[in-house]
């Protein structure tokens, strides 16, 4: 107890040290806030990308922050519904069919087109489906007139492939056509819809959601399938920190123990042991692991287990066993057993010890190790394919070229989060190592 | 009980199992290879020899640290070689250990106070009080005062002299009946040598321990013991008392060794020594005949390189394993120099 406050007293003394404790403190509080909001059922299926959950979502766009950095400011999404209390609705009888006139307005003032512009519609109605048309106007008093047509309980009016929209615009496309005057120069101003809706039913009624995308989306931005990058990036967190501390204790724990077994049995024991060890070395674990991975299962946790598998027999078993030796044979080992030690009490009171400092910077600095390990295999296409982790979204970026379409966060991001974990386990584990190791100690 | 004898070797073998890749029997080393003598209360007996002769093996059997491959220590009537550790924990109390550098001996992670306090609480001292009265009055005796510095000392912050004091107060905290004593001065500097021999001495005589004091250093060797064994390739080629040995050495090897030892004398410098060339014999596979044959000037072709030879008795005390001496009386394997002295 008094040594541990001594080693936290010593480990305070490294400003490195403590920036990567803070890291590392922030980090599983990040986790632990994503796993309490984004309960991991949730997370899985928001991941799996229903068109219903993010369709509100831009696609491909850029982080909110990137507007601090630009001369222009880039749209935001904006969303407009009939039922919201600013919309007008007029309703006109004519003749046993009603005519509602719902009007939706919205301010534009961002200095670039929007991404896209779409109407959804759903609609109620027992044998005649409601007709609507909806006309555009723009600040200039230009008006653009969609096709009517009828809608169906759910429908989705992309009014860039409209034909009526496509003949009043020519060449240009709806997000800029619609948005810009007859120069090509951006509108600013307020914009209005009017959408007409013919009902024939008495109990027929029909309800419009305008969606005009912007370029930023969140604080990280969204992907091509319109997910928000904040839920992969969250749920990383957890994801890497558990695989990269399970694998590190699991591994550093059943080295520790075989290779403490084989120095104190020492023979054939430890003959085998290290025969194994040499062996396993030379095996390569990636393409082992990609072989699991292409053959059997993809679940981070099978991965998990054969990474463990993989590296108890790895280096470890010879550097713990080399220390193991060392005590064994050490003098006071020997004064010790002449005063009478138990084996109980000089494995718990003499060996282990001295081994704390070995196996506790090993540890700390093996973690990033692993949480790389998980990334790579992600990259290569072997992640969990149901899980957001911070490779799976390099995976997606990797796959979608997000380099040559200048989606540079999306890469960006994963990569500075794995960065921080790296760097922050790998400033402690250092300090550790620096605090715990007898040579550099004196001992 | 034999009026006396505390420690008693009965045909001490201490082999090692030689294995090829962990697996495959070569042969054995053997480090000790038929060693018997008896220690009485209070006497102090040295072991001279050379780097690897097993001196080293001989007191570790006797600390039961190794098992013997065939022979019995017995300690006060007792047998304590070949026993299941538990069953000889009373043997631990009652010898104590003094190893060769203090500083590996010492457990680098732990307080003085926590060093001295380990056997205590291993043989059962209770009472918290005792152990640290117990604590300070050994590290009076060793003259680390004011003891209250040295406690929460850890070994790495005390010099060379003051770490093998230490060593030594723990071997004596026990209040043990024997001291072995592993080289205890050889890994230290010249100036506190000396200091730590005389407390080493006054330790012994104070509480009347018997002591078995090993060393490849005769000079140290008259200040301290009564009886001098002289081992040679695992085994003992001379023994003696200490002035009879110094003065009338008898086996070539004794010689020798003798003829080694380094005197502040200006006439050294003029003077070239004759020491035997050569290596050791090798334990693995020993010679037939005398362990010496090889390196003797005085080595009989045809019967020292066949056959080896007995302990030969020059007088009371003395015996020498040398045809030199093939005309002496030779001791009867199973009799001892009990029935000789009464």
């Amino acid at each position: 107890m008094n040594n541990l406050r001594r080693y936290v007293t010593q480990l305070m003394g490294y400003p490195t040290a403590v920036l990567g404790l803070l890291m590392i403190i922030a980090l599983i509080g990040v986790a632990m806030y994503t796993v309490i909001t984004i309960p991991y059922e949730r997370a899985i299926d928001l991941w799996r990308g229903h068109e219903e959950s993010w369709a509100e979502n831009p696609r491909n766009a850029k982080p909110k922050w990137v507007n601090y950095f630009r001369d222009g400011q880039l749209p935001e999404t904006l969303v407009m519904r009939t039922q919201d209390p600013q919309a007008s609705r007029i309703e006109q009888d004519l003749e046993g069919i009603r005519l509602v006139t719902a009007t939706l307005s919205f301010d534009y003032h961002y200095d670039d087109f929007p991404s896209e512009v779409i109407l959804f519609f759903t609609s109620k109605a027992e044998e005649q489906r409601p007709f609507v048309a909806t006309t555009w106007i723009l600040p200039d008093g230009r008006r653009i007139e969609t096709d009517a047509q009828a809608l169906a309980s759910q429908q989705r009016v992309y009014l860039g492939l409209d034909n009526r929209v496509k003949r009043a615009l020519g060449q240009v496309p709806a997000e800029i056509g619609l948005f810009s005057d007859q120069s090509g120069q951006l509108l600013k101003g307020t914009y209005q819809v009017e959408i007409q809706g013919y009902l024939f039913e008495e109990s027929s009624d029909f309800d419009a959601k305008l969606v005009v995308y912007g370029k930023v989306h969140g604080w990280a931005g969204t992907d091509h399938m319109r997910r928000d990058l904040m839920v992969a990036l969250m749920w990383g967190a957890p994801l890497a920190l558990a695989f990269g501390l399970l694998a590190a204790l699991g591994s550093t724990i059943a080295t520790f123990i075989i290779s403490a077994i084989g120095a104190w049995y020492g023979g054939w024991v430890d003959a085998l042991i290290q025969r194994i060890t040499e062996i396993n070395l030379i095996l390569p674990v990636m393409p082992v692991l990609i072989m699991v991975g292409t053959l059997y299962s993809r679940s981070i946790w099978t991965m998990l287990g054969v990474v463990i598998l993989l590296s108890i027999f790895g280096g470890g078993i010879k550097t713990y066993r080399s220390v193991f030796l060392q005590i064994k044979t050490a003098p006071y080992m020997d004064a010790a057993r002449a005063y009478g030690a138990s084996n109980m009490r000089l494995i718990f009171r003499y060996m282990i010890p001295r081994m704390i400092p070995v196996l506790i910077p090993s540890f700390i600095t093996s973690i990033p190790s692993f949480v790389f390990l998980e990334a790579s295999l992600a990259l290569l296409g072997l992640g969990d394919p149901t899980l957001p982790t911070w490779g799976k979204l390099l995976q997606d970026a990797f796959s979608n070229g997000a380099i040559f379409k200048g989606h540079y966060y999306w890469i960006l991001e994963p990569a500075v989060l794995l960065m921080i974990t790296g760097l922050s386990f790998a400033m402690v584990g250092f300090a550790l190592d620096r605090i715990f190791n007898p040579r550099l100690r004196g001992l | 009980m034999r009026n006396g004898v505390l420690l008693s070797v009965r045909d001490l073998h201490t082999w090692f199992e030689m294995r090829r890749w962990g697996f495959f029997h070569v042969g054995y080393v053997r480090a000790v290879d038929g060693v018997s003598f008896d220690l009485r209360r209070g006497e102090c007996l040295a072991i001279v020899g050379e780097s690897g002769c097993g001196k080293s093996t001989l007191i570790r059997t006797i600390l039961a640290l190794e098992t013997p491959t065939k022979g019995e220590v017995v300690f006060e009537n007792r047998l304590v070689s070949g026993i299941e550790p538990k069953h000889i924990k009373w043997y631990r109390s009652q010898v104590g250990y003094v190893q060769q550098d203090p500083f590996a001996a010492l457990p680098p992670f732990m307080t003085i106070r926590q060093i001295l306090d380990e056997p205590l609480r291993i043989n059962g001292i209770p009472s918290k009080r005792e152990r640290e009265w117990r604590i300070k009055q050994a590290l009076t005796e060793m003259k680390l005062t004011p003891v209250e510095d040295f406690l929460h000392k850890f070994p790495h912050m005390l010099s060379g002299g003051q770490q093998q004091r230490v060593v030594l107060a723990r071997a004596r905290i026990l209040n043990p009946k024997l001291l072995i004593a592993d080289e205890p001065v050889s890994m230290l500097d010249a100036s506190v040598r000396v200091e730590v021999l005389q407390l080493l001495r006054r330790t012994q005589e104070e509480l009347n321990l018997a002591a078995i004091y090993v060393t490849h250093d005769l000079s140290t060797v008259r200040h301290f013991s009564e009886r001098i064994f002289v081992m040679y390739g695992a085994q003992v080629i001379e023994q003696a008392t200490t002035n009879e040995l110094l003065e009338n050495p008898s086996h070539p090897y004794t010689r020798s060794l003798l003829d080694a030892i380094a005197e502040p004398d200006a006439e050294n410098a003029r003077q070239m020594r004759v020491v035997p060339a050569g290596d050791p014999p090798s334990l693995l596979r020993p010679p037939p005949g005398c362990r010496f044959f090889e390196r003797c000037p005085n080595a009989m072709k045809g019967l020292c390189e066949n056959e080896a030879p007995p302990d030969f008795v020059l007088s009371r005390f003395h015996r020498v394993k040398c045809w030199l001496y093939q005309d002496e009386k030779v001791l009867p394997v199973e009799e001892t120099e009990e029935k000789e002295i009464s």
